[in-house]
């Protein structure tokens, strides 16, 4: 497993690191996965750090291929450290899950555009998610003027912030503002000061969950005040209890509501909770389903020979994940499942509605 | 127009925080003719003592203030006692190599202690006022105000006070000023400890306005502090002042006209070309050489 432990977003790499030692817990405890010939594996986990930064995310994907030997890869999380480790990964042979990577290109070939033959993710992409929040946006918030502020120097903050804008615009809605920052910058107020003289009824704001307090509070200082549109980017809890009142009321995109009924959902928040003592995230919830996804290719290839896994991988066709079921479409590394929108509300994520593909 | 005056605001909120830092690099550097580059390090255990009294100890305004200020002049004063006045003899490149380590020590000491970027509730009630769309918080003026009486505190002792004719005597010739009966090295601590009590206020200041920190936080704001004080033409107070709002005037400048993926760039070439005209900075002069 391979996660941003430490850097810019460590809660998501302990949400990583959390479900990782779970999964392979409660995958030993079972009696490991059965290979060929009737003998039985255990999970052997080894924790790698990226410290969030893309040249560390390459050389732990290298150090976990050539010098661990590692049958398969969970991680890196975020795209801009999930596509580095995606290269070493497909030029190795190595099969790499991506839990929480939402980037169309995290999975595909940079120079053919084809999808990568070993690389596969246990998220939607920001293709279907961009275009989740533009609609919900236009037609359930009923949203005219929008503006937008993004990370310009983050890959996948700026294709959520193109894809929202053209579904926005397909739905009847206008963006009147595309302001953006950079990586690491903690004034905002010049860009802000921008949107609210275009008069926007909804901001987009697809960044990371540490920018976003920062931002929305030095919005309401500048007298902006119309409700904000995060992405998956948003869904932790940290979000919550950095940001408090001044997040109140806004939407986000999800994978996964932890109010859901589906019991393979409630069994893993039961066991997560027993363990960590706090509800699992999304970004928790996704590292488990690419433990399981990988648990069930490998007791399906009854081998950890890595092209067979890889085969096995590409063939799943009805997997029940906690974040909803998902499927391969044969030669495509990309699921297929949907979204849920969430609002956050007296220091909570609540549901608000689901979107199917 | 309150478009404009509003943008005008965000700079001078963003120049007084640059501003104060300076006033660190230009001090040390006008006593000592040394760069401390760990000065932006001293902003981020600034910041996090802020941290520590607002969020944990739930103190008020005014003895947060107070606790960052004495906290990182004390710091300050113990680096200068450990790690700079032991090679205060050796060539001046061993002190500015020491004081990169100084900096990655504490950002990595601040790491270890906890690697999540820390939140820090506001340490008074925010008003936020309007007057014909153009929002202005107490936060702002408090920023504002502090920073510039710092300022003005700073050179009446400079200017005024015994300390301040001693440490314009050690600037001119240290030498010298011992055997004229000044002592050199309490001088120099009190340089570092004043400097670093302006950096503990701008560390302050700058959490409550973007109140999420981290121990890596000091390296750009205190590059960009020490190109101020470069601009305004280093050991000069009026200077470092000056070259902190310039810096945070062109920065919102850039961001309002061009992506802000080329704030850093138009800033600072923009700078790079304003040397190339006064190579020692807007109020600088060139020091005489000494035979």
């Amino acid at each position: 497993m391979i996660a941003e432990l430490t850097g810019s977003i460590p809660a998501v790499g302990a949400s990583c690191r959390n479900a990782a030692q779970l999964a392979a817990k409660e995958i030993n405890d079972a009696g490991g996965i059965e290979m060929e010939g009737g003998k039985k594996k255990m999970i052997e986990l080894v924790i790698e750090d990226t410290a969030a930064k893309a040249d560390q995310a390459a050389a732990a994907a290298q150090k976990a291929i050539t010098r661990d030997d590692v049958a398969a890869i969970v991680g890196p999380n975020s795209s801009s450290n999930a596509l580095p480790a995606a290269e070493i990964a497909e030029k190795a042979g190595v099969v790499m899950i991506a839990p929480w990577s939402t980037n169309p290109k995290t999975t595909l070939d940079a120079q053919t555009n084809q999808p990568k033959q070993f690389v596969f993710r246990a998220c939607f992409t920001d293709t279907f998610q961009g275009h989740v929040l533009g609609k919900f946006a236009a037609e359930i918030l009923k949203a005219k003027k929008a503006a937008i502020l993004y990370d310009v120097a983050s890959e996948v903050l700026k294709s959520q912030s193109e894809l929202f804008k053209q579904s926005f615009e397909a739905g009847g809605g206008k963006v009147v503002a595309a302001e953006t920052y950079t990586t690491g910058d903690k004034d905002f107020s010049a860009q802000l000061t921008k949107i609210k003289q275009a008069g926007p009824d909804i901001v987009f704001l697809p960044s990371y969950y540490t920018d976003v307090p920062l931002q929305v509070q030095q919005a309401h200082r500048l007298g902006l005040k119309v409700p904000f549109l995060g992405s998956d980017a948003w869904s932790t809890e940290e979000l919550i209890k950095m940001c408090g009142k001044d997040c109140d009321g806004f939407y986000l995109s999800n994978h996964y509501s932890p109010q859901t009924t589906n019991p393979v959902t409630r069994r893993f928040i039961a066991s997560y909770q027993a363990a960590y003592g706090s509800v699992p995230d999304d970004v928790a919830a996704l590292t488990y389903d690419s433990f399981g996804l990988l648990k069930a290719a490998l007791a399906a290839a009854k081998t950890t020979d890595r092209r067979a896994i890889r085969d096995a991988l590409s063939r799943t066709t009805d997997y029940k994940g906690v974040t909803g079921d998902m499927r391969f479409t044969p030669g495509s590394g990309d699921p297929v499942k949907g979204a849920v929108i969430l609002q956050i509300k007296d220091d909570k994520f609540v549901w608000v509605t689901d979107v199917r593909p | 127009m309150t478009y404009f005056l509003q943008q005008a605001l965000n700079a001078l909120q963003l120049g007084s925080v640059y501003a104060l830092i300076a006033l660190g690099y230009t001090m040390v550097y006008g006593v000592l003719t040394m760069i401390n580059f760990a000065h932006g390090d001293f902003f981020m255990v600034g910041a996090f003592l802020c941290f520590i009294c607002v969020a944990r100890l739930h103190l008020g305004f005014v003895p947060t203030l107070l606790v960052s200020m004495a906290g990182v002049a004390l710091l300050a004063a113990a680096v200068e006692f450990s790690a700079y006045r032991p090679l205060r003899r050796a060539p001046r490149v061993s002190a500015i190599i020491t004081s990169l380590g100084v900096g990655i020590f504490l950002e990595h000491l601040t790491l270890a202690l906890s690697p999540y970027p820390q939140h820090i509730p506001p340490a008074f009630t925010n008003l936020n006022w309007s007057a014909g769309g153009l929002a202005v918080s107490s936060l702002q003026v408090v920023t504002v105000l502090l920073s510039v009486g710092l300022m003005a505190a700073l050179q009446f002792v400079v200017a005024r006070t015994p300390l301040g004719i001693a440490m314009r005597a050690v600037s001119w010739d240290r030498e010298t000023a011992a055997l004229l009966g000044v002592p050199v090295d309490r001088v120099i601590s009190a340089t570092f400890a004043i400097g670093g009590a302006l950096g503990g206020a701008a560390g302050m200041l700058y959490a409550l306005s973007y109140p999420v920190i981290d121990p890596y936080m000091g390296v750009l704001v205190g590059w960009k502090a020490f190109i101020s004080a470069v601009v305004g033409g280093i050991g000069d107070i009026r200077g470092a002042m000056l070259g902190g709002y310039i810096l945070a005037a062109v920065e919102i400048a850039v961001a309002v006209a061009l992506p802000s993926t080329y704030r850093d760039f138009v800033a600072f070439s923009l700078l790079i070309v304003l040397l190339i005209f006064r190579p020692y900075g807007i109020f600088g002069r060139p020091r005489p050489q000494k035979l």
